[in-house]
């Protein structure tokens, strides 16, 4: 029969990729990076965190290559890293006459290009150019282990402070009274998407990393209309876009976290496209 | 109507003496605040906009510490904000925001339970909305959203309630239903503190509280409100009236809009 084997052929195109452990390693990171991503990244949306979290991501830079040359765990690269940029923003603020954007692009500029120039100074070891662009087919098991515990703490931590979330990013001025502290709701904010971003680096790199917190988050904004099925979605459709990049990679020879990051943003400009057409319904009742 | 034959309260819910407050080290941005409020009252706050009511609302929250005077709050406070501040395209619906009133009575590791829920939709049903508890707040007509965010200040068991310029931007019907709503609530034994520009309506409660930095006047409205108190509140920025009110009835600040 035809039909058997035209399913046959899909079957095994499909099944391909999963006898290879290299790529099951893949597979299961990419699985938790949709998971980090998109429910932390629903956080970042309603919080308008985009531009916080791109200058997070770039300002750890030169901690994580810095961290690979030396040979330490890249988290504490991370970590040491952030301090810095933290530091060195807080410092650039309070030079008259820059203000608080101002300070810092320049700081991540200068951290960001301070990485570049280590990763990919021709004494580096190659490996270290990878943290740019992510390698998610190189990783270890121990990488997978590591990726394992922190998206966990992430999740965790995420499901403990909903409620003082959802009051601050509703209205800011009045949660205080409810009983959920601002300032202290958006440091473990931002101190989670950086645990987020060390999650997510080793698989889709530094350059790329924005695109899974921020694309299918982006794209659930546009389907639901309560924040938890709007995770749920965000979180499906980006282990779906992980999955499916890395069939593309697998199969057009492409870079696995740049071809990640394509699907997502063609999902979101197809969630995007589809809500347009169809007729406003929620801005007609408003 | 709300029955002055049923309140009992000796002790004052909120008592302030001498209050002043100021944000960081600037200018106090009140001074002078002399007031006590007892259950079962419903005062209005009235002065200019940045006359300082939002101010005395979050000393009386306990936000912002007092730089001067006495203040003694006996019951837990809560605040229905103005519903332009909260972001309408944000994805709650209006048991979402009711169940934020839940946040400080429980430990920081719990979520919100079934009897938390049910706590909500009662408050939810308790100012008219139980129907609507389903409904995304931002859908919600002015007069529905500022009605959940007084079953949020249900929720979470406040006896001073503390209400920012509610009628802005609500119209005619909604309105009176949160008027009957705040005489409700004050006849349950709660004390209901109103910013408003609404004189006329100030007149037809408990007490007033005339604010334009410093206190202007305190007391029950009608030896309160005198031509020259208004005046002194709003900087001279009143209009009379034409016919039909009585004598000291006819001002109104110039900014105040009809609803």
């Amino acid at each position: 029969m035809p039909t058997d084997a035209v399913i046959a052929t899909i079957w095994g195109a499909l099944a391909a990729p999963w006898q290879d452990g290299t790529l099951l390693r893949a597979f299961a990171e990419v699985a938790l990076i949709g998971a980090v991503g998109g429910v932390l990244g629903c956080w970042i949306v309603l919080y308008g965190l985009s531009y916080g979290a791109e200058s997070l991501a770039h300002a750890l830079f030169p901690g994580l290559v810095a961290a690979a040359l030396l040979g330490i765990p890249i988290v504490i690269g991370g970590t040491a890293g952030l301090i810095v940029a933290a530091l060195a923003v807080a410092a650039a603020g309070r030079v008259p006459k820059i203000g608080g954007d101002t300070a810092i692009a320049v700081v991540v500029t200068t951290m960001f290009g301070l990485g570049v120039l280590l990763a990919l100074s021709p004494a580096s070891p190659p490996g270290v150019g990878g943290l740019l662009f992510g390698d998610v087919l190189g990783l270890s098991d121990g990488d997978l282990l590591l990726s394992l515990v922190l998206a966990v703490a992430v999740l965790v931590a995420l499901r403990l402070l909903h409620g003082r979330l959802l009051a601050v990013g509703f209205d800011r001025g009045s949660a205080r009274s409810l009983g959920a502290a601002p300032a202290l709701v958006d440091a473990a904010l931002l101190v989670l998407v950086a645990v987020a971003i060390l999650v997510a680096v080793q698989g889709l790199g530094n350059l790329l990393v924005v695109a899974v917190l921020i694309a299918p988050a982006a794209t659930a904004r546009l389907l639901a209309r309560r924040v938890v099925p709007m995770m749920a979605a965000a979180a499906a459709l980006a282990v779906a876009a992980g999955v499916a990049g890395l069939y593309l990679s697998y199969y057009a020879s492409t870079a696995g976290g740049a071809s990640i990051a394509a699907v997502m943003v063609a999902m979101y400009l197809a969630a995007l496209a589809g809500t347009s057409l169809r007729p406003r319904i929620i801005s007609a009742r408003a | 109507m709300h029955d002055p034959g049923n309140r009992v309260s000796p002790e004052p819910l909120a008592e302030a003496r001498g209050l002043a407050a100021r944000y960081g080290g600037g200018a106090l941005a009140i001074d002078g605040v002399t007031f006590a409020a007892q259950a079962g009252r419903r005062m209005a706050l009235l002065g200019p906009n940045g006359g300082g009511k939002t101010t005395l609302f979050r000393v009386l929250l306990g936000e912002l510490p007092p730089a001067a005077g006495e203040l003694r709050v006996a019951a837990r406070a809560a605040t229905v904000p103005q519903t332009e501040r909260s972001r309408l395209d944000y994805p709650v619906t209006a048991l979402d925001v009711a169940l934020m009133g839940t946040i400080a009575g429980l430990p920081w590791w719990r979520r919100p339970g079934r009897a938390e829920r049910r706590l909500a939709l009662d408050a939810l049903a308790a100012v008219g909305l139980r129907e609507q508890s389903g409904r995304s707040f931002g859908e919600l007509s002015g007069g529905q959203r500022q009605r959940v965010l007084v079953a949020r200040a249900l929720v979470q068991d406040a006896g001073l309630l503390l209400l920012d310029e509610p009628f802005s931007g609500v119209d005619r019907p909604s309105a009176d239903l949160l008027t009957g709503l705040i005489d409700r609530l004050a006849a349950e034994g709660r004390c209901v503190i109103v910013a408003t520009h609404d004189v006329e309506q100030a007149r037809s409660w408990d007490l007033v509280l005339c604010l334009n930095h410093r206190q202007v006047a305190f007391g029950p409205p009608e030896p309160t409100l005198t031509r020259e108190v208004l005046e002194a509140t709003y900087g001279g920025a009143i209009v009379d009236l034409p016919a039909g009110a009585g004598p000291g009835r006819a001002v109104l600040p110039a900014h105040h809009h009809a609803h």
